[in-house]
Order: C-alpha cells, then sequence, then structure tokens
C-alpha cells in the first residue's frame, strides 16, 4: 500500500506492506533511528512517538494507519538547534543512564505536559505508567519533567525556554 | 601560583553521554545496517526437554527471501563448538558441552534449533513458521531438591548427576577463624545461647535491560568485525577465538551504545557466535536482533537459589557462628561466570558483623531451565539478603531492637583495617557515622511510636520498620584473589592517555559503560589530574581496534579499578611532561611543581602549561637526549584489594492486612561509597539499585510451569516496576575514603540493589509480625501478604512453586487468581 506521512517535518511518500509496523517503518525505511524497541507486547513504550501530536506506541501502530498524518520523533523536537526543554530537563536533571528508554520517556512526557501543565509527583508518576526505566529508578525522571514543567510555564525562564501549548501538542516537526 | 581551580572531582557535573541520548543520535548495535546485510532469526524450542527427531527445513528454505537455513549439523558437524565458562569452581565440576545450536536434544524452553537467514526480518521470522520439527518429549526436572535426590531425571545423562559442584569456605579449616559446628554446639547446650535456623529463598529473576540483545557481524572487512550489545568487549574477542579457533588478530569487537546490561550482557552468546559462523559461511554481514519474547526466555536469568542459614548467638545478642548452606540453580547450561554466582556471595554473609565461626557451603544444580548468571550484584545480594534477614529475626527472637543488635555485633569504625572471618581485609568503613545519619532522616522513634500506635488500635493497616546494614566487596577483582579462586583470567584493567598536539587529550579505557557514564568520570578524573578543561577530554571506549586492552565492566570495577588505572596513566604522562618542562625553561626536574596544568619553577612566575609541552612534544624539534617525542602513555592497574562500600537502609512499609498489599512509605538510605566523583552520578546509580532490589522484594519473578514453560515471558507477565510503584527515595551519603587506591573510591553500581531487598521484606514481615508472620517468600506479593497473615499456603507447592509477582495476565498453573 502506499503511503503518505510526514516525519520530523519532512513528507514521505513509501510503498509499505500492510502489516509493517509503524516502528519498523521509521527505522527501517526513514532511518529515523533514534527511536527504538524495547518489547512486543507494548508495555515498555520506548517507541513512543507524537502521532498527530498525541502519543502513540509506534509499535502498536501500523505504518499504513499513520497514512496522511504528521508523526514526531525524538529527532524531530530540537528546533533550530534549540533543544526542547523537556530534553534539557532530562540532561540537566540526570534523568537517563544508558538513554535506550529516553527518547519514549521524553515523548510520553511532553504529551503528560500538554495534558497537565503543572503535574503533582503523583501525577507524573502515574502518567509515565506505560513507559518502563531499568536504570534510574524514575525519581530524576519524575524530577525532570516537573522541572521541564515550571520553565515551559508562560513568562518563566529564559525566552528561549518558552514554549507555548498549541506547538507542543502539535510536536516539533518544524 | 594559587589555586584557583576547583577540582573536577567531586563536582556534579551533567553527563557529556547525554547529548547525543536525549536527541536520538544514538548508535545501538540494531540501528547498524551495512550493504548486502542478512537478517537472522532462531528457532527455538518450545519444550524443556525433548530429543529431537527430525528437523525438516526444506519448506522454510524455499520461501522467497530465504538465503539459507542452517541446524547444528550445519554449522558445527563435529559437534567441536562449545560456549565457554571461565569459572571451573572446583576441578571436578561437572560441565555440559553447550552448543551453538540444539543437536540431538534440548534442556531448556528457548534453546535453539534452527536459525533462519533471509534479506529482511519479516521474512526471517516468516520462514521460522515453515520449518518442521519433530520432538520426543523427555521428563523435565525443575526443582533444584527434586534435582538432587537420588533417581532424579537427568538434565544431562552424561554427567551422570545434575550436581554441577559444592563449593565449601570452613573458617576453621581456612584458619581465619573458629570451628562453627562448634559455636552452634555451644550455643545449644548453654542457658544464655540461642540457635535460629531458617530457609530463605531467592527467587529466579530476569535482568531486563530495556535494550534486547543484538549483534551485527562483517567478514568483508580486514578483521572479522563483530558489534553486539555486550558488557564485555574484550572477553567476547578472546572467547570468541578461543571458541572458534579463529586468530584473535582477525577479530575486532565494538560494543557501540549499549542500552543497560545489569550482568545479563556478561556473556558469550550462542547468537554472538552463530551470527560470525554464518557470516563465514555466505561471506555476507549478518544481524540478530531478539525480540523480547525472546530475551526473556533465553536471556540468562540472576539469583535462583535455596538457602539455609543457622545463627548462633549469645542471649545479650553477641553473634558467635554463621552456617551457610545454599542450593544454587544453574540453569541448563553454564554460561561465563554461572557457577561462580554464588561463590561471589560465599565472603559476605558475615557482612559488617565480627562473627567468630563460619561455614559456607553451596551446591548447584542443574535443572531443565534458562541458564542462570551475573544480576545486578551477583552473589552479593543473596548473602546480604540471607544475613540481613536473619539478624531481624534474631532481634525478634531475643526481644531487641533490630538496629541495637546489629550495633552489638558490627566492626567499629575504630577497628579498621579488620580482617573477617573470611579472611578478607576490609580497608575503612564508619557504620555509626551512616546509620546516626539515616536514622535522624528516617525518624526511626517517631515511626516506632506510630507503629505502636497501629498495633493498639488494631488498624488494618499496619507499618513496619526494616532495616539493611550492609556491605560488599567491589572492584573485582585482585588477579590473584581470582586465581586462587579457580577464574579463568585476572582482574585488572587498562587505560591510556593520548596528549593531543594542541593540547586536547584522548583517554582510552579497558572498561566498556553502558549507562554508567564513565565518559563524564573519567574526564572528570583527567581533568583534575592533567589540570585541562573538563571539554579538552574524550574517552574512547568499547572497541577493541581503539581500545586493545580491558577485562570490561561489572562487579562495580569500573571506577575502582579503570578508573584507578586512568590516573596511573595520567601519573605516567606528567612525569613523561615533567622532563621536557625542564628542558624548555632550563632548570632540573625537581625544580618543578606540578599544578593545574602548569609546570612552574618553584619559587618564580616562569611556567608552561602541559599543552606547551605536548606541541613541543609533537614538533620534537628540541627535546632532551633520549627522550621518545611522546607524552602518550599507558597503565595496567591491578587492584591489591576490594572495596567495600557499605551504608544503611531504613524502609517503613505499610501492610493491608485485609487485602495484603504492601505500600512503602518511606526508602531512607545513607550509603558510604567513599569519595564520589560525580555525586548526581552516584545518586542516580543508588536509585536505579534500589529499584531493582525493591523489585525483587515487592514484584518480579521469573516463574516456570511444570512443564518448564517461562510463564512470565513478557513484560506483561513479569512484572518489571513501572513510575508508579515505586516511592520517592531519601538518599545521602557519608564519604569515609577507601585507603586501598589514590582516589579514595570505593564503587557504587550494585550497592542500592544489595542494600534494598532485605529492608523491603524486613519491614514487610516487621509489619506482621504480631499477627505472627516471620516470613514472607518473595515477591511479597498481596497474595503472598494475605496467605502468610492468614496462615495459608499462597499455593501448594510449596517452595519453587511460585506465583507471578501480580503481572498482568499471568497464565501460570499455580499462579493467578486464587
Amino acid at each position: 500500500m502506499r503511503i503518505s506521512v510526514t516525519v520530523d517535518g519532512t513528507q514521505y511518500t513509501d510503498e509499505v506492506e500492510p502489516r509493517l509496523l509503524l516502528v519498523h517503518y521509521l527505522r527501517e525505511r526513514l532511518g529515523k533511528v533514534g527511536t527504538v524497541v524495547g518489547c512486543d507486547t507494548s508495555n515498555c513504550g520506548a517507541c513512543t512517538v507524537h502521532l498527530d501530536g498525541h502519543s502513540v506506541k509506534s509499535c502498536s501502530v501500523l505504518a499504513v494507519q499513520a497514512d496522511g498524518s504528521e508523526i514526531t520523533t525524538i529527532e524531530g523536537l530540537a528546533r533550530d538547534g534549540e533543544l526542547h526543554p523537556v530534553q534539557q530537563a532530562f540532561r540537566e536533571n540526570h534523568a537517563l543512564q544508558c538513554g535506550f528508554c529516553t527518547p519514549g520517556m521524553i515523548m510520553q512526557a511532553i504529551d503528560l505536559l500538554a495534558d497537565d501543565a503543572d503535574p503533582d509527583e503523583e501525577a507524573v508518576r502515574t502518567g509515565l505508567e506505560g513507559n518502563l526505566c531499568r536504570c534510574t529508578g524514575y525519581q530524576n525522571i519524575v524530577r525532570a519533567v516537573r522541572s521541564a514543567a515550571e520553565k515551559m510555564r508562560g513568562g518563566a525562564g529564559p525566552e528561549a525556554e518558552q514554549v507555548n501549548t498549541s506547538t507542543v501538542v502539535a510536536g516539533g516537526g518544524a | 601560583m594559587t589555586s584557583t581551580l576547583e577540582p573536577e572531582v567531586g563536582k556534579s557535573r551533567r553527563r557529556k553521554e547525554d547529548a547525543r541520548l536525549i536527541t536520538g543520535r544514538t548508535r545501538w548495535t540494531d540501528n547498524i545496517t551495512l550493504p548486502g546485510m542478512l537478517h537472522l532469526a532462531v528457532l527455538r524450542s518450545p519444550l524443556a526437554h525433548a530429543r529431537i527427531t527430525r528437523i525438516d527445513t526444506t519448506r522454510a528454505r524455499a520461501l522467497p527471501g530465504v538465503v539459507a537455513v542452517y541446524t547444528a549439523t550445519d554449522l558445527d558437524p563435529d559437534s567441536a563448538i562449545a560456549l565457554p565458562c571461565a569459572w571451573a569452581v572446583t576441578p571436578d565440576m561437572k560441565h555440559p558441552r553447550r552448543p551453538v545450536l540444539a543437536v540431538d536434544t534440548v534442556h531448556f524452553a528457548g534453546e535453539g534449533v534452527a536459525v533462519v537467514v533471509a534479506t529482511n526480518a519479516y521474512l526471517a521470522q516468516d520462514a521460522l513458521a515453515e520449518i518442521d520439527v519433530d520432538y520426543e518429549e523427555l521428563p523435565v526436572v525443575l526443582d533444584m531438591e527434586a534435582a538432587l535426590a537420588d533417581g532424579a531425571t537427568l538434565v544431562h545423562p552424561e554427567l551422570e548427576t545434575n550436581r554441577n559442584a559444592l563449593w565449601v569456605f570452613d573458617s576453621g579449616e581456612a584458619g581465619t577463624g573458629g570451628d562453627v559446628a562448634a559455636a552452634i554446639d555451644e550455643a545449644n547446650g548453654a542457658d544464655d545461647g540461642i540457635v535460629l535456623t531458617r530457609r530463605f529463598r531467592q527467587q529466579r529473576l530476569v535482568p531486563a535491560f530495556m535494550e534486547p540483545r543484538s549483534t551485527v557481524v562483517d567478514p568483508t572487512a580486514q578483521q572479522i568485525t563483530i558489534w553486539s550489545s555486550t558488557q564485555v568487549p574484550h572477553i567476547l574477542k578472546t572467547m570468541t577465538a578461543l571458541t572458534l579457533g579463529l586468530p584473535e588478530h582477525k577479530l575486532r569487537v565494538i560494543a557501540p551504545d549499549v542500552g543497560g546490561g545489569f550482568g545479563g550482557k556478561i556473556a558469550v552468546l550462542p547468537e554472538e557466535t552463530m551470527a560470525v559462523l554464518v557470516a563465514q559461511k555466505l561471506g555476507k554481514p549478518v544481524k540478530w536482533t531478539e525480540s523480547r519474547s525472546e530475551c526473556m526466555a533465553t536471556a540468562h536469568h540472576g539469583r535462583d537459589q535455596i538457602q539455609d542459614i543457622t545463627i548462633s548467638a549469645r542471649r545479650d545478642g553477641t553473634v558467635t557462628g554463621l552456617k551457610v548452606d545454599l542450593i544454587a540453580d544453574m540453569g541448563a547450561y553454564l554460561g561465563l561466570v554461572t557457577p561462580g554466582v554464588p561463590l561471589l556471595g560465599a565472603f559476605m554473609f558475615n557482612a559488617i558483623y565480627k562473627i567468630p565461626a563460619y561455614r559456607f557451603a553451596c551446591t548447584n544444580v542443574f535443572t531443565n531451565k534458562t541458564l542462570t548468571d551475573a544480576y545486578r550484584g551477583a552473589g552479593r545480594p543473596e548473602a546480604t539478603f540471607a544475613i540481613e534477614r536473619i539478624m531481624d529475626e534474631l532481634a525478634a527472637e531475643l526481644g531487641m531492637d533490630p538496629m541495637e543488635l546489629r550495633e552489638k555485633n558490627w566492626i567499629r569504625h575504630e577497628e579498621f583495617p579488620f580482617t573477617t572471618v573470611c579472611g578478607l581485609t576490609y580497608d575503612s568503613g564508619n557504620y555509626e557515622a551512616a546509620t546516626s545519619r539515616a536514622m535522624e532522616l528516617f525518624d526511626y522513634a517517631g515511626l516506632r511510636r506510630e507503629q505502636q500506635q497501629r498495633r493498639e488500635s488494631g488498624d488494618p493497616v499496619q507499618l513496619g520498620i526494616g532495616i539493611s546494614t550492609f556491605t560488599e566487596m567491589c572492584g573485582l577483582a585482585p588477579s590473584r584473589v581470582l586465581g586462587s579462586l579457580s577464574y579463568g583470567a585476572g582482574g585488572w584493567e587498562h587505560a591510556a592517555i593520548r596528549m593531543l598536539p594542541t593540547g586536547k587529550v584522548e583517554v582510552v579505557t579497558g572498561s566498556s559503560p553502558h549507562g554508567q557514564g564513565h565518559e563524564t568520570a573519567w574526564s572528570q578524573i583527567v581533568a583534575d589530574q592533567l589540570g585541562v578543561p573538563f571539554e579538552d577530554v574524550e574517552v574512547i571506549h568499547g572497541d577493541t581496534q581503539s581500545s586493545h586492552k580491558g577485562l570490561d565492566t561489572y562487579g562495580s570495577r569500573s571506577l575502582a579499578v579503570g578508573g584507578i588505572a586512568v590516573v596511573k596513566a595520567a601519573e605516567k604522562v606528567v612525569a613523561k611532561a615533567r622532563k621536557v618542562a625542564a628542558h624548555m625553561m632550563e632548570c632540573s626536574e625537581d625544580d618543578l611543581e606540578f599544578a593545574e596544568g602548569q609546570f612552574t619553577v618553584r619559587g618564580t612566575d616562569r611556567s608552561t602549561g602541559i599543552g606547551d609541552v605536548a606541541l613541543a612534544v609533537f614538533a620534537a624539534h628540541d627535546l632532551p637526549d633520549g627522550v621518545e617525542p611522546t607524552l602518550d602513555s599507558d597503565a595496567v592497574y591491578d587492584p591489591e584489594n576490594f572495596s567495600f562500600p557499605h551504608g544503611t537502609h531504613l524502609c517503613a512499609a505499610e501492610v493491608d492486612t485485609e487485602t495484603g498489599r504492601v505500600r512503602l512509605r518511606s526508602y531512607v538510605c545513607v550509603d558510604d561509597v567513599g569519595k564520589a566523583v560525580n555525586p548526581l552520578i552516584v545518586e542516580g546509580q543508588v536509585h536505579g539499585g534500589l529499584a531493582q532490589g525493591i523489585a525483587q522484594a515487592l514484584y518480579e519473578e521469573a516463574v516456570h510451569d511444570e512443564s518448564g514453560t517461562l510463564t512470565t515471558g513478557t513484560f506483561a507477565d513479569y512484572l518489571l516496576p513501572s513510575a508508579a510503584d515505586l516511592p520517592n527515595f531519601t538518599t545521602d551519603r557519608t564519604e569515609t575514603p577507601a585507603t586501598s587506591n589514590p582516589l579514595g573510591v570505593k564503587g557504587v553500581g550494585e550497592a542500592g540493589t544489595i542494600a534494598s531487598t532485605p529492608a523491603v521484606v524486613n519491614a514487610v514481615v516487621d509489619a506482621v509480625r504480631h499477627l505472627g508472620v516471620d516470613d514472607i517468600e518473595m515477591p511479597c506479593s498481596p497474595m503472598r501478604v494475605w496467605a502468610a497473615i492468614n496462615r495459608r499456603e499462597p499455593d501448594g507447592s510449596g517452595i519453587g512453586g511460585a506465583e507471578a509477582g501480580g503481572g498482568l495476565g499471568s497464565i501460570s498453573a499455580q499462579g493467578g487468581a486464587q
């Protein structure tokens, strides 16, 4: 089947097998290997991307289901060389060790903040329940997400770090 | 020159590694694609023990895109290849051959039977379904005690036993302490004596690193190049040469970005080996990447011991003896260090206590299950669990506060260095300081009051307090000690420093990180040693072509061994540079001081920077006679002793007596890992370690059904905790430097995992002890806790029979909802 998708701001048209998973399309066909596969039961969330502004586990979406959609991956978040505040917060708060879950965790965290701009600790923990990390014990991830929320709030922090809500929802595909 | 620079060591530097990891610019093995690359998929046995009577690959071979289908006969016609085990723990250890693919019998569910080679991964998977295998089912042996009984079904009939080895350490025989049998007899016979015996079970765990294992082999390069998601690229290179009889200099191994390991990637895999064989046969690059289900069933598991512990003491709480009888499940085969894992705990059961008599005996046993091997802590969490659990039990029997009992027996800070009943010399420690800080952060007295109130009011939610005052042996390992334990290699580590003409620095390390942050921490060490900016240091690792020598990363060894090698290499660079600097400034070497990257002539303001010296050496126009034009240096460091981090962990758990549900109310730990090079990284290691240790206490268990099928074979069934399942931790540190190395570091990679499991289980048991409970088997799932309170067996099968740790959709025959 022929599909057309926009991934991280670039449009692609490809013939794909109906059974091809979106994550494999991204990785094998488009070379978007920043998005990774961690399990085969949609439990780990390592493959999380944004599909039309909302987080999905790309191992649980067929490439053909994404036809006509806009997809943002971890590789499309930074704009003009400037990291997304959530990316910065992950680094600043040591919210990653091996980094394998990180792309999915960051994409899910951005989705979570789009729904709830000021989540308390429990809201962050619950909101990230579908993304597994084996290295960090999650504490610094929670800290990073809450710190990013603070920086992303209107008027807070330096101008470069301010991102308005609609941009976040639409993902970073510039 | 006055000192203006703050030392790098001790700073919470943000990690250099993160820039690529947070943007997806990573190189995981599965990301690697080469021209003409073919994909492997392994057909695995669904049965735990069976004879293969027929394999027909014809239909699979005929599918479009399928290049080849191989069985054991194709890849190893003489059955000559045996995957390595580097640790023959006893001279008479039984060691079955572990083949690349099963030949005529499969010994565990998941063992490889055939391999498909296809042009893409989907087609390779399709072809697996078209291979016909006829199996003749054989009886299985899964329970360790059943495997040791007379007339037991044999996993490997040719060995004539399921007993792999019996390994004993006895302090009386070793001359390092008294005779434990005498100590127990004495306690039994005396009015003021007490002897306590308990059986604990260390359930089987899955390491569950997030990146599934993957390997790419390119036979078209000058050297056969193996990329692998491994913790041990150097060991893999040497072992591949030995296993396959390939010339070692024709091999290159690269561990690119590796997504976690926790011991689970200390291995030489059948799949790595078969990838080399297939790539050589076809002359094409090949890739194997496993699915998570494949990983759960076939990557080695951890723990799985039955621990019979006897402790003797006087009524005043003085411990007089400790006797440990273990049975350890090897699974169906021996991996790289499988039989030695329990031995790593042999010297740790005595922990921080002055126990005068000690005996340890471990029987290793084969079963028809996935093999076990190292998992975070490897032997030491098991030891710590047993001693910390039985100390709580002893305290309860004696009616003593469990912390008071510990304090009565632990090594006091003024008694260091202290030689233990195992003959190890603990160089430093301060258990009083860590404990006092932890008690303060925890509000021990306040929580005990609340516990009393809840007991008195008959609150359905009871509160328990659990303690773990742990130590561990880290920095694996002094080579002579490994030699005395019959390990197949040494324990040194290599580092090299290259001074570039522009003054920048390349550091080559033989330890191979997979999340620990070596690039950052090593940069901090070198920045201080050479007085160069942190940003000017690049750390090179994980490729045997650039980092040619090393023993890799495990056993909390990277900093305590590999980091010290870096220091030693830097000292050599400075020594070489000093000669040249003296020549440049026309003074004697003795007149030079080196600080913050500058050689200064003592008492003057004349100085020259190490970067200027590097440039002068590069030009080599005017060097002292006989001086080689290089500052580059390397060092191999072999530690004299282990390092001994310690800490006090306190857990408060609420137990709902009506549902059995456990909620961790508070977790406080104060660890002493010696000098912290990067406190932020140290804290992160502790957090992650705690999560894994708590998960063993409450959530995780690898469960096999009665036919040997792993029923917790996916992340839907094996309960890896999510953010919602873990509490916020309160962590702090005391800093008692190690005296055995120049940085004073001890290692931190395993501490949290080793310490936390008994703290949590002690807390859970403490919450319901007044209801007559004195043990709950791990994981302390709601069903097990409820059953313990209500005096009901959670299932009918006793030890070994098990339920899933509460995972969704468990289909265990015994588990699931009752």
